[in-house]
């Protein structure tokens, strides 16, 4: 072995045994077991942020004294005996969540200074199982984008390749836990901003059925879209992060009041004998053959698995992207005219009435995206244009959500493609929007639906970019897709690489 | 050529919740700016409504009263419109699926009745107030009122006069209170009222071009502002002029209506169904325990007091403005069997009393219970009706109930005949020559012989007896 590669390898193993590096199950064991406390592993994140975030800058704002407060008092826990899944494990937050006390920006200028005087419940469950947050963590400006390239913070850039954008709009959660800066993240996805990202990032993101996390405190991009789902390093993780943020919330009217089964239980079940849909619609010309290629072999270990592999349709499909670019933008447009500058958030102070005040703040508040989209909405619902398009869309997206109950009659699960490409270059798709949309193609109809998705590592293109496939199941059936989620895990055996930064 | 109005009103009502529509926040009314509000009613990023189940309640209380459908599927809409004291930038209301639809009230103007349609009343939420400064440009925003529920009442364009304008106010008004779902206070702005209103020739069909009149705070204000608006679109129409389509605003002080500014107007509200609130599904069961619940409406009870305690309507009217008196009266007719004498009582000496002391009927110091036993001395004879007045008044400044006030005082009107004619016997002896002149024919001097016996009895005399033994006696001679 030549000497340069002896050494890498002493870093790799170096890097392995950093604690960041480990899942929340590991650590869980370790914590449990006396091997490591909370305020260790809370140093190997910061000590990692501090070597990385520089070049990768997956954080807006980061809360050391905060974390540590928290580590300590959650090593007092556990030495108390009263630790639980999440106690002491850093949890990176995407800063689109009210943390009371902690600057909420949504990756935009109008809310930079904005300090929440709440906390989402989402956060209020993390607090109370004992989580550390280390961070708010980058997105594009109020989840308007698939590349982390509109945030008013700068840029977050692939672990896996700096020159990449880590996708969007939760670049910076999937980033970091890709580059070890946390143990897990929260995301949020109203189009595909959990699954995207995290497929262009090498970890498992998912987005559970709409009403199955409570939205309360969630800074509202479309509100029948967004849901709030976990970032994690495997399966396992992503249903411990499940457990703990899943379940009816009296705040949220769209939260469900269905019972939330232990979803670390399915793991273990395997597929034998079940049924997957590949939906035909899904594999379009224009998609990456390298991404195709890690998708097929994708379905031909879930067929090894014990799995029927059959065809389905989605008869709907081709219209989603054109659906979610009018219902989108149209709540958007409603749910951004808080930002006026009366209560909070920036004022230009250059006004000289009412209409310049409310014009000048929110022309230099906003920035390119959230007004192109802003506008799209409210021409959409504009009285003359509303049936044409609003109602319209809307009625078109009762269709998709037929499709989706016809797919699963004929199957327990669908298997698709993430995104079309593996992570593309910073900049290259910033003046073309509609490039940009199609980014999210395979995976706004399970928003548009309300189902369940998730994205998995499947492979790494030859250039070393991490490529992801997807599964969906029905309303409320997470613990299925974790049980699908995790067969295909423990059967693909996907090499674990980490990034070299 | 002649004109008939045609108008149609719209009446915002606050519903006496104790907590406002979307958020545990109170309603209560002039607590220091700010202070009853939260993340959710000021309009924080991520928040999100909770519908308050009273509000729904008490609509449907309404509805039921005015005799509307109640619809088992409701919806919530966003109406988009930027103000400094509308928190969201949108207000939460009911657009496409209000929860009550198609009913009436009727109105009886100039004792003929009249049915005014109702073509919706749908739930919404309150914005705040602004307060503008004017001695420096800043304006303030209070967002105690944010999120308080309203319902709105829109009418059919049913109302050919301000008569009946007001009329069908008054109705509406009358029914929330009785409903206990209003405070029905105006100057608060608990009840407020928009007016649609336009002119067309007399037997034609179609409608003329609308003003909508804005900022009328009592009813006053209402029968002022619909006069005025109708000739003012009169002049202009027998003028050969078009009245323009245009929000006017009532200026009680000039007694005029001015047009609003045009850009205030000119809103494209973008309704679209609000995605954070879910369907709300009414069950016919508890749309039916509601219904059980409703109290007889002010209409019916002045019927009901006509047909069975055989009074005027004026009085039936006047004992039914509030479900406070009507109740009082009601205790007091039934218990003492005379009411007609019990609703002079409380017509004219409780109600009375009650504005000079500015109290309400509940804070009367004369309980029904002690009126009806004050009736029951007069109908035994025990006091006079004179007496009565004296007692009622001892009653009133005390409390005391009237057996006690007449023991005390000793107030027994006196039924012995025989000390009756004793007094009699003495005034006749003492007045000589006006017993002369009575039996010459002067038979005005009755009177005088009445007073008299009173005075020696101190009033405590059955007028009745002193009547018929002076008659006997002044005939005897």
């Amino acid at each position: 072995m030549p000497i340069t590669e002896s050494y890498r390898l002493i870093a790799a193993i170096e890097v392995i045994m950093e604690l960041s590096t480990l899942t929340i199950h590991e650590l869980q064991r370790m914590l449990r077991e006396g091997e490591t406390t909370s305020v260790a592993i809370t140093e190997s994140v910061f000590k990692r942020i501090e070597a990385v975030e520089d070049k990768i800058h997956s954080y807006i704002t980061l809360t050391e004294d905060l974390a540590f407060q928290q580590a300590e008092q959650a090593d007092r826990n556990m030495q108390s005996g009263r630790g639980g899944p999440l106690t002491g494990i850093p949890i990176a937050l995407k800063d689109i969540v009210c943390t009371e006390g902690t600057r909420t920006t949504c990756g935009s200028h109008i809310l930079e200074n904005f300090i929440p005087p709440y906390d989402s419940t989402v956060v209020r469950k993390f607090r109370e199982a004992g989580a550390v947050f280390p961070g708010k963590t980058n997105m594009d400006e109020f989840a308007m984008g698939s590349s982390t390239e509109t945030s008013y913070f700068g840029i977050t850039r692939n672990p896996w390749d700096l020159s990449k954008i880590p996708g969007g709009s939760s670049g910076g959660s999937a980033s970091a836990v890709a580059a070890d800066e946390c143990i897990a993240a929260i995301g949020s996805d109203t189009g595909g901003s959990i699954r995207q990202p995290a497929a262009l990032c090498g970890v498992v993101g998912m987005k559970p059925t709409y009403g199955r996390v409570s939205r309360y405190g969630l800074i509202a991009f479309a509100s029948s879209l967004d849901q709030i789902g976990p970032f994690s390093k495997d399966v396992e993780d992503c249903a411990i992060m499940m457990n703990a943020i899943a379940g009816y919330d009296p705040k949220d009217s769209t939260s469900v009041p269905a019972e939330v089964p232990d979803y670390t239980r399915f793991l273990s079940k395997g597929i034998e004998d079940w049924t997957v849909g590949v939906p035909k619609e899904y594999f379009i010309e224009g998609i990456d053959p390298e991404v195709l290629d890690a998708v097929k072999r994708a379905m031909q270990v879930v067929e090894d698995a014990g799995a029927k592999i059959i065809e389905i349709s989605l008869p709907h499909s081709e219209y989603c992207v054109a659906v979610y670019y009018v219902i989108a933008p149209s709540e958007a447009s409603s749910n951004l005219a808080r930002y006026d500058g009366v209560r909070y958030g920036f004022r230009s102070r250059e006004g000289r009435d009412l209409m310049e005040m409310y014009k000048m703040s929110r022309s230099a508040g906003f920035g390119d995206e959230v007004k192109r989209r802003i506008m799209i909405g409210t021409h959409s619902l504009s009285s003359g244009y509303y049936d044409a398009y609003y109602k319209k869309a809307s009625q078109v997206r009762a269709l998709l959500r037929r499709d989706f109950d016809e797919a699963f009659r004929q199957c327990d699960a669908i298997i698709a493609p993430v995104t079309p490409t593996p992570a593309f270059g910073i900049g290259e798709k910033m003046d073309d929007p509609l490039q940009m949309y199609l980014c999210d193609i395979f995976t706004i109809s399970c928003n548009l639906a309300g189902i369940p998705g998730i994205s998995v590592p499947c492979g790494y293109t030859k250039s070393g970019l991490p490529v992801g496939v997807q599964f969906l199941t029905g309303h409320f059936e997470e613990g299925k897709l974790l049980q699908i989620a995790a067969a295909y895990e423990r059967h693909a055996e996907i090499e674990r690489r980490r990034p070299e930064i | 050529m002649e004109f008939e109005p045609v108008i149609g009103l719209e009446v915002h009502a606050q519903l006496l919740t104790n907590t406002k529509i979307f958020c545990g926040c109170s309603t209560r009314f002039g607590e220091a700016p700010n202070s009853n509000t939260c993340p959710i009613c000021s309009g924080m990023p991520g928040v999100l409504p909770v519908l308050n189940k009273k509000v729904v309640e008490y609509t449907i209380k309404m509805g039921l009263a005015t005799s509307c459908h109640i619809n088992n599927i409701n919806t919530w809409a966003r109406k988009n419109y930027f103000y400094p004291d509308l928190p969201k930038g949108y207000q939460i209301t009911q657009f496409a699926e209000p929860i009550a639809e198609h009913g009436y009230v009727d109105v009886e103007i100039n004792g003929n009745k009249k049915r005014i349609g109702i073509t919706r009343i749908h739930i919404e939420e309150d914005a705040g107030k602004s307060i503008h400064d004017e001695n420096q440009p800043a304006s303030y925003i209070d967002l105690n009122r944010a999120g308080v529920p309203l319902i709105e009442i829109v009418s059919e364009p049913d109302i050919r006069s301000a008569e009946e304008g007001v009329g069908y106010l008054r109705r509406l008004h009358e029914i929330l209170v009785y409903l206990g779902i209003c405070d029905g206070n105006m100057e608060e702005g608990s009840f407020r009222c928009d007016a649609n209103i336009s002119l067309r020739p007399k037997g034609q069909e179609k409608f003329g071009i609308r003003a909508e009149l804005k900022n009328m705070n009592s009813f006053r204000h209402v029968h002022r502002a619909l006069e005025y608006e109708i000739k003012r679109q009169q002049y202009i129409l027998e003028s050969g002029g078009h009245v323009v389509q245009e929000t006017r605003l009532w200026d009680e002080a000039q007694g005029v209506t001015h047009p609003m500014r045009g850009k205030e107007e000119a809103h494209d509200y973008r309704y679209f169904p609000d995605p954070d609130l879910v369907a709300v599904h009414l069950s016919d069961e508890w749309i039916e325990e509601i219904r059980k619940t409703l109290p007889e409406l002010p209409l019916a009870k002045r019927e009901r007091f006509v047909a069975e305690f055989d009074i005027p309507l004026y009085d039936a009217q006047v004992l039914t403005a509030s479900r406070a008196l009507a109740d009082y009266y009601e205790e007091i007719a039934r218990k003492s069997g005379k009411p007609k004498i019990a609703s002079n009582w409380v017509m004219g000496d409780v109600l009375g009393h009650l504005k000079e002391d500015r109290l309400e009927i509940d804070e009367s110091p004369v309980s029904a219970h002690s009126l009806v036993s004050m009736i029951g001395l007069i109908e035994d004879g025990t006091i006079s009706g004179k007496i009565a007045k004296e007692v009622f008044e001892e009653m009133w400044n005390t409390g005391k109930e009237p057996g006690t006030i007449v023991e005390e005082k000793g107030l027994v009107q006196i039924t012995d005949t025989s000390a009756i004619e004793q007094a009699v016997d003495d005034v006749l002896a003492t007045n000589p020559t006006q017993v002369n002149e009575y039996r010459q024919g002067k038979e005005k001097l009755f009177g005088f012989f009445v007073g008299q016996v009173m005075k020696v009895t101190k009033g405590k005399a059955n007028p009745k007896l002193v009547n018929d033994l002076l008659k006997k006696k002044l005939s005897e001679g």
